[in-house]
């Protein structure tokens, strides 16, 4: 992100969109800055390709404005917008070559003809398809298509790229290569970047800002890390990696800092910002991931807090390993990841465990 | 299974001999020495065929039916691609039932059309000519131009014409350069089977020619005059190797609209 140049490239006041009874869009207001790497995250049909469509202008906004540098555009076509977008299957024109596909927008400039072809070569080498100029569309693969989307996108420089889910249809490992392509070319090029993705993992991976969506609302914007670290609502936090919840109440609140118990942990005290909503309404739905909490077995004197469990249920995945286990006094089933690296447990199905925590490993909605 | 597969087999053959055994029947007798159209036949002789070159009514009849083959056709699918497009690309109210009175013209007897139209250009005052057969035909072709071009346009990803307008092309600019050339084969197939429609289609022709008769109402003509039944299988031998020839085509640029579809997917 430049710092330097925080100017919104993207303003959206208040957008609502239905189609028929069906509010894909249902007041979203965001801004997006200049040269940022900004992520829609969200389940399909939360909204998110719909709020693509209505920045690119394929889509007209029931209410609401869009403003494109500091421009109201509902009124402009998306053939005078200063947008390009990359689609989800890349709608490469079949019937051209590689080169005329990225041509294809600079025809309605007017660049001389040697102008354009240095374009396209400077555009090719920067894509990493050099050579490629002649080759037919359908002779493509998966991974030169999307290669040659971004291209003819970029070619026209535009002031927001949007892409449209476009990492989905590539396979896993190709899929993490142009994760971290895309992202360096971002960078080099500095153009705002608006992607759109059901992928947590990829938004988390390669954005600099990201917006949770549900139901046609945004329901938190947040850095990576800290949408990771402290969800502000309880579907974000499950959507984004998983996490177990546990009722707690409310005790006392203190210049910020709330006191809260629940039957499992006990008395924890949770930090300004490790909590979000009014605390002194109710009851306090008390969140922590798999990963935070630790299972140890056997008398050790060193650990304090400590809830002992039977293992229902081990999973090997790889680099972790997840447990899922029964809490023996409440009858509840609590989800731990441990790092596969780290530690070397003998654990079977069945075994009585004790799964500790530290407290600022909770967060609190309520 | 086994005895299902064996009286598929018979079917086929049964349904083959039944279809092309008369069309086979054309060309025997069209070599035939016989000026008599039964077996048993006679010796081999070009006769016939030599007598054609020198019909020049069959040749302006030839003429007449070409001239409105290639413009009728041309005309319907111009037609068939305006109405295709709009009914694959918009919605409006009366889409469906206004639908099907375009297509109607297809099981309406062409015999009521040809009357029907006949009846207007009297009323109308209009002379008969070839222009009233064109325009006959072009109501024939228009249907089914419609119905080849509408799922040539059905086949096309939306995206690949939003991805034109993406990249600043307008509406009119991404039909000429995106829209057409990729339902280009269909375009090929349309116009084909209207040529072959208007070819052979006799009934409105009939009505509507004047006195500018077009090949098949030529050839019925002819029935009149034994003498001339020898000529009539010729021009039948003739006709059938071009329709083999034009049928061969269509069916080419039919599955080239199948593979663009294909490689769409992919």
């Amino acid at each position: 992100m430049n710092e330097q140049d925080n100017k919104p490239i993207v303003q959206l006041r208040k957008i609502k969109k239905s189609f028929g009874n069906i509010k894909a869009v249902n007041g979203v207001t965001l801004d997006i800055k200049k040269g940022e790497f900004f992520s829609l995250l969200g389940p399909s049909g939360c909204g998110k390709t719909t709020l693509l469509r209505l920045i690119a202008g394929f889509e007209k906004p029931d209410s609401g404005e869009i403003l494109i540098d500091g421009n109201e555009v509902a009124s402009i076509e998306p053939n005078l917008r200063p947008t390009n977008m990359v689609f989800q299957n890349y709608a490469i024109f079949p019937h051209l070559n590689v080169e005329e596909n990225i041509g294809y927008g600079l025809i309605q400039k007017k660049y001389v003809e040697k102008e354009k072809v240095k374009m396209v070569n400077e555009i090719l080498e920067l894509v990493g398809l050099g050579g490629l100029h002649k080759r037919v569309a359908s002779a493509l693969s998966g991974g030169q298509r999307q290669r040659v989307a971004l291209a003819r996108a970029l070619i026209l420089k535009p002031k927001v790229l949007l892409l449209d889910e476009p990492l989905s249809a590539l396979d896993k490992k190709l899929r993490e290569q142009m994760q971290s392509e895309l992202r360096a070319l971002q960078r080099a090029v500095g153009i705002t970047f608006v992607l759109v993705t059901h992928d947590q993992q990829e938004a988390l991976a390669m954005s600099d800002k990201i917006a949770v969506m549900f139901d046609g609302k945004v329901e938190q914007v947040a850095l990576p890390q800290k949408l990771y670290d402290r969800p502000l609502t309880k579907g974000v936090a499950s959507f984004i990696g998983s996490m177990n919840f546990f009722s707690a109440e409310l005790l006392a609140e203190k210049e910020g800092n709330i006191t809260v118990h629940s039957n499992v942990f006990g008395e924890i005290v949770l930090l300004e910002g490790q909590f979000s909503g009014q605390p002194n309404r109710g009851d306090i739905e008390l969140g922590v991931r798999p990963e935070m909490l630790d299972i140890s077995v056997g008398a050790s004197t060193t650990i304090n807090n400590f809830v002992k469990g039977k293992i229902e249920e081990i999973s090997f995945l790889g680099q972790t390993t997840q447990f899922r286990v029964i809490l023996l006094a409440s009858k509840e089933t609590i989800l731990v990841l441990l790092n596969n690296s780290s530690k070397k447990l003998n654990l079977f199905q069945g075994d009585i465990v004790k799964i500790s925590w530290e407290p600022s490993s909770f967060v609190g909605f309520s | 299974m086994g005895s299902d597969a064996k009286y598929l087999r018979l079917f086929v053959i049964i349904s083959l001999v039944f279809f092309y055994l008369p069309a086979l029947l054309l060309p025997i007798f069209a070599f035939n020495e016989s000026q008599v159209i039964a077996f048993p036949i006679g010796g081999f002789s070009l006769r016939w065929f030599k007598a054609l070159l020198l019909e020049t009514t069959l040749h302006q009849a030839l003429g007449n039916s070409l001239y409105i083959a290639v413009v009728s056709s041309i005309l319907g699918t111009f037609l068939g691609v305006l109405t295709a497009r709009a009914y694959s690309r918009y919605d409006f109210s009366g889409k469906k039932a206004s639908l099907s009175f375009i297509l109607t013209p297809l099981v309406i007897p062409e015999l009521i059309i040809g009357v029907a139209l006949l009846i207007v250009l009297i009323q109308l005052g209009l002379p008969l000519n070839l222009y009233t057969v064109i325009l006959g035909h072009t109501l024939l072709i228009m249907p089914f131009s419609t119905l080849v071009m509408m799922s040539a346009f059905n086949n096309l990803d939306r995206s690949i014409e939003e991805a034109s307008l993406d990249l600043g092309e307008t509406s009119i600019g991404t039909f000429r350069r995106i829209i057409l050339p990729m339902v280009s084969p269909g375009l090929i197939a349309s116009f084909i089977i209207g040529f072959t429609i208007s070819l052979d289609e006799f009934m409105i022709a009939f009505f509507l020619s004047g006195t500018q008769p077009t090949l098949p109402v030529y050839i019925w003509a002819q029935f009149r005059f034994p003498v001339k039944l020898p000529g009539v299988m010729a021009l039948g031998t003739l006709l059938i190797l071009f329709s083999l020839l034009l049928l061969s085509l269509s069916e080419y640029f039919r599955r080239q609209i199948l593979k663009s579809k294909i490689t769409e997917v992919i």
